[in-house]
């Protein structure tokens, strides 16, 4: 049975490892496109504009309160269709399908853009006051008070909540195998279905998610780490 | 726009939305009294109980809930003689049950976790000060430890719920026709998915809005000693006084 995902002939070992690969880079493309959207959405929730502040929490509500998997279905499907219309005005014919890997990666960043978009803003709001107000002070324009005191502090109050969010992304690229990118469980389906050995599969992909969960997550504690140090803490 | 067909999509999925909610409510249900149960067995276990509780949760919580419902429902259907010999393999078969099994363990790992801060949070001198009234252990977990870790577990545990709800649309996978699997149903009779998955959507939206509000509801009504006292109706009572 250990055969089938060993590193032998037949073995599925190299095609797993290859996809748990496919995985982790599809998680932290997504990641990524999530931290752009969420610093966005929390500048507009924390911003003077009553309109920004109103689409930022309505993008926020929305994208936590839909299923994951309906919101990769929508934009696979609708970006799809567009796709198609466009298609056919330049003369193509048929369905013309995005490209899987940019829309697992955008539904990804939409997704956790809405959690990390409430992460930033409490770790915004974790600020002291007088920092600000010494900044000020200086004389420090905005842009340069933006890159010395809050950024740096904003994401070292961040960092807890993005490792949650980080793991939240991982778990969710799991569900952008409905598209028929070939990630972990994508592999993981096809190589239970062409050996009719599920179980080994499945089980072969849970213990390579709970690997990369893991070592992420400890590289996580120690960047948190090392980012209090000189900080004394309760 | 195509109101009409709009209209149709939407009553038609309505129909999947009680075996939503009946997946959602039996599996944060059981799932709630098993992740208590755990909680309190880490609480007091020693550590040779403590360590295959520890390694359950952090199993079931560093795995996607899709591997786990392919697990269950693929994974263990191959050991079919076997499940059949031990008279299992009637719940096994269906994929309602295994569903329901996948949900119920990925929440109680979640919640189990979730809890177990609750009970952390319990401050000494509380339990220190049931103690000197002279009450009897379960008396001291039921009357202060209990409902104050609850409280205070109530937040995480509403997310916990939301998220719930939002997974039993992986179940649609293994062939269960709750909202999503009816909104599938739909697309492959019309081919217009969009519409269809934005109804959808729109469902689950508003089932959440009424959880996320209720949750609200139920935190506000157990915290009165956090509350800013209201200004204007002390002003009226004392109004009235005079």
């Amino acid at each position: 049975m250990f055969d089938l995902i060993g590193f032998g002939r037949d073995g599925w070992g190299p095609a797993l490892l290859w996809a748990a690969a496919t995985t982790l880079f599809l998680s932290v493309a997504g990641f990524v496109t999530g931290a752009a959207l969420g610093a966005i959405a929390a500048f507009a929730r924390l911003s003077g504009d009553r309109l920004a502040r109103r689409i930022a929490f309505a993008y926020g509500v929305l994208f936590r309160g839909v299923p994951d998997l309906l919101t990769i279905y929508l934009l696979y499907f609708g970006g799809s269709v567009a796709l198609t219309m466009v298609g056919h005005w330049v003369g193509a014919h048929g369905f013309v399908g995005l490209p899987r890997f940019a829309t697992g990666m955008v539904a990804l960043g939409i997704i956790s853009g809405a959690y990390q978009a409430e992460v930033y803003r409490g770790a915004f709001l974790a600020i002291h006051r007088g920092e600000i107000e010494a900044a000020r002070a200086y004389g420090m324009s905005g842009a340069t008070m933006l890159r010395q005191v809050v950024v740096p502090q904003v994401l070292r109050y961040a960092i807890p909540g993005l490792g949650n969010v980080w793991q939240l992304v991982l778990k969710d690229s799991a569900l952008v195998s409905i598209i028929g990118l070939v990630e972990l469980m994508r592999e993981a389906q096809v190589g239970a279905g062409s050996t009719r050995e599920p179980f080994i599969f499945f089980c072969s992909a849970g213990a390579l998610y709970l690997l990369i969960a893991a070592t992420t997550g400890a590289l996580f504690r120690r960047v948190e780490r090392h980012t209090r140090r000189g900080f004394r803490t309760a | 726009m195509d109101i009409a067909f709009l209209a149709n999509t939407l009553a038609q999925l309505l129909r999947g939305a009680p075996l939503t909610l009946e997946l959602a409510a039996t599996s944060v249900g059981l799932g709630f009294v098993f992740a208590l149960t755990l909680a309190l067995a880490l609480q007091s276990a020693p550590a040779t109980i403590g360590w295959p509780i520890r390694a359950y949760v952090a199993t079931f919580r560093g795995t996607p809930l899709l591997v786990q419902i392919f697990l269950i429902y693929y994974g263990l259907g191959q050991f079919r003689p076997t499940l059949q010999a031990l008279d299992l393999w009637g719940f096994f078969r269906q994929p309602y049950w295994c569903a329901i099994l996948a949900l119920t363990l990925n929440t109680a790992a979640y919640g189990a976790e979730i809890i177990r801060g609750g009970l952390q949070s319990v401050p000494h001198g509380q339990i220190e000060a049931a103690r000197a009234c002279g009450m009897p252990p379960w008396t001291v977990y039921r009357l202060v430890i209990l409902p104050i870790a609850l409280r205070q577990a109530l937040p995480s545990y509403g997310n916990e719920i939301i998220l719930m709800i939002k997974g039993t649309s992986l179940t649609s996978i293994v062939t269960l026709l709750e909202i999503t699997g009816v909104a599938q149903q739909i697309i492959s009779q019309t081919y217009r998915a969009v519409e269809v998955f934005a109804c959808a959507g729109a469902i689950y939206l508003s089932m959440n809005y009424v959880v996320a509000r209720a949750l609200v509801a139920i935190e506000h009504h157990l915290s009165p000693h956090l509350r800013v006292p209201d200004i204007e109706a002390a002003v009226a009572i004392e109004g009235g006084l005079h």
